[in-house]
């Protein structure tokens, strides 16, 4: 981190000088391994049409964090992340089951587990202001042993993906054509819902459950539209994703808004600018 | 147009006797409660080019997929190798022109590196592997579609694609399903003039399911014709000409029915 904190105050920041608002440079560092993570996974999201679903992970992740916290784990995320495999591995037998989950089946499901999350957590007349930052996030309270947590993660899903991807997207293509093929249909399926319940639940603490789905969806939905083919796709959205996650970071800084939801609004207005020059590939 | 047209010339291919074979025996297959398919039989031999017709819902992909080993099934599909030695086959599979989103960007590239190497394709595909992905478009002439994006390909552009991808590996047996829907007419013919050159320079038997049965005299050696169970098989005329086949598609034609 001393490396990380002495390459900072070469920016012509002010925050960026020495000895001062830590949060603001390991936020930066945090944002050049969270944005990339969600970037890879933005286009096989979006191109599995698994975005709605991914949202209902999501909740289910945040009730994860409550059964975690009632069971008096030290770490509550821990048994989030179970549990969200949990419902990883469900969801990928009912799709797989039924002529693909609805979006109404979906919708039962998220909601089911989100009333579940706040119902547990307010049980016997508690609080649920502990959890407001699991709604919210915020990006500025990461600390460096968080950052080590997120770039283990980053690691694990490029080396999923660089073993994995072409079954996964071929699987995502054509499924009948993957299984002629010798891909185990199920177990890709049910390795890249993992993939994203994992990486959902444990950034949900910094980037919040109400953004975090545009953070997943958006970078891919922008590169779709100006990208020619895949490496191009898997770049742009990478990038796009680093851009403004780290000029979300800024205005956040400048006028005061939470970062995650600057960071998202940004995304959309470069969603925007793509689909203008959508037509011109 | 590469192929000249000499459709009517071409001479039926014979199964030539002991070499390889796929035998169908008392198939059954039943979805939910539901008979798809019952007491199938029948034998597809090296060379040959067999066409399933059939009303929708017949059970011609069901064939398919038990035959893929991708549905539960009863009874016994065997593959023989040439001399008798039982063998597990390789299968070559064209999906029911599959529909790619046209907003999709996947070159034929990217797609075809992904199926056939380990190169995790959201990398640039590297020199080597691009020439392999040509040296297989180039075996039903596609060489030039190798950088179009897969969802603005053409009907036939695409069948020509996913053709190429089941034939590499080399299968013993060719599935299509359905192959010539989405594809004009000039596109049938150079794509079943290509499954004929194919099944001779590879040794190969080809079964596909058809709705166009103008198709069937020129290029199949012999047709089944399906409704859960094989209710005619023969030569396309005499399949054709039968009153079974007649009264499954409504038709009629009096005598010289079938030329539909």
């Amino acid at each position: 981190m001393e490396v990380w904190y002495w390459l900072v105050s070469w920016l012509p920041f002010e925050w960026a000088a020495a000895d001062s608002m830590y949060f603001m440079k390991n936020a930066l560092l945090a944002i050049f391994v969270v944005t990339p993570l969600f970037g890879l996974l933005s286009t096989m999201v979006v191109e599995s049409r698994m975005a709605f679903f991914s949202d209902a992970l999501g909740h289910s992740a945040f009730t994860g964090m409550a059964i975690g916290a009632i069971c008096g784990l030290a770490e509550p995320v821990a048994g989030a992340v179970l549990f969200a495999v949990i419902i990883a591995f469900l969801f990928t037998i009912v799709r797989q089951r039924t002529t693909m989950a609805s979006d109404t089946a979906i919708s039962v499901f998220s909601s089911a587990a989100v009333a579940l999350g706040i119902f547990i957590s307010t049980l016997g007349g508690q609080s649920f202001t502990k959890f407001n930052n699991l709604l919210i996030g915020d990006i500025l309270s990461v600390s460096p042993g968080e950052i080590g947590l997120l770039a283990v993660i980053l690691l694990l899903l490029v080396l999923l993906w660089v073993t994995s991807f072409n079954q996964m997207m071929l699987t995502a293509v054509h499924q009948a054509l993957a299984d002629s093929r010798g891909v185990k249909v199920f177990w890709k399926n049910f390795l890249f819902t993992a993939a994203i319940a994992v990486v959902v639940t444990i950034t949900m603490t910094w980037v919040g459950l109400l953004v975090i789905n545009a953070l997943i969806v958006l970078p891919g939905a922008a590169a779709r539209n100006i990208a020619r083919n895949l490496p191009q796709y898997h770049l742009i959205s990478v990038l796009g994703g680093l851009v403004c996650g780290l000029a979300g970071l800024m205005v956040s800084y400048h006028l005061g808004a939470s970062t995650g939801a600057s960071i998202t609004v940004l995304l959309a207005l470069w969603f925007f600018v793509t689909l203008l020059f959508k037509g011109k590939r | 147009m590469r192929f000249a047209k000499q459709h009517h010339t071409r001479i039926p291919m014979p199964a030539k006797p002991g070499t390889c074979r796929l035998d169908v025996k008392n198939l059954g297959v039943t979805l939910e409660n539901d008979v798809i398919l019952r007491d199938i039989n029948f034998q597809l031999n090296c060379r040959e080019i067999v066409a399933l017709i059939g009303p929708n819902g017949a059970g011609k992909s069901s064939l398919f997929r038990s035959i893929l080993g991708q549905i539960p099934y009863t009874g016994a599909i065997k593959f023989e190798l040439a001399g008798g030695y039982p063998s597990q086959p390789k299968i070559g599979y064209v999906p029911q022109s599959p529909s790619f989103d046209r907003g999709y960007p996947i070159s034929v590239l990217d797609f075809f590196a992904a199926a056939i190497s380990r190169w995790p394709v959201f990398l640039p595909v590297p020199r080597s592997l691009r020439a392999k992905v040509e040296e297989c478009l180039s075996r039903v002439h596609g060489e030039a579609l190798i950088d179009k994006r897969i969802g603005t390909l053409s009907g036939g552009e695409l069948q020509r694609v996913l053709l190429a991808l089941a034939l590499e590996p080399i299968p013993q047996i060719l599935i299509l399903d359905e192959p010539l829907s989405g594809v004009d007419v000039g596109g049938e013919h150079l794509l079943m003039e290509m499954l004929d050159e194919i099944r001779q320079k590879y040794d190969l038997s080809i079964l596909f399911s058809t709705h166009d049965f103008s198709t069937l005299r020129l290029y199949a050696d012999k047709v089944i014709l399906l409704q859960q169970a094989i209710l005619k098989v023969g030569t396309p005329n005499e399949v054709l000409r039968s009153p079974e086949f007649q009264s499954v598609f409504h038709l009629n034609l009096g005598q010289e029915g079938g030329d539909a």
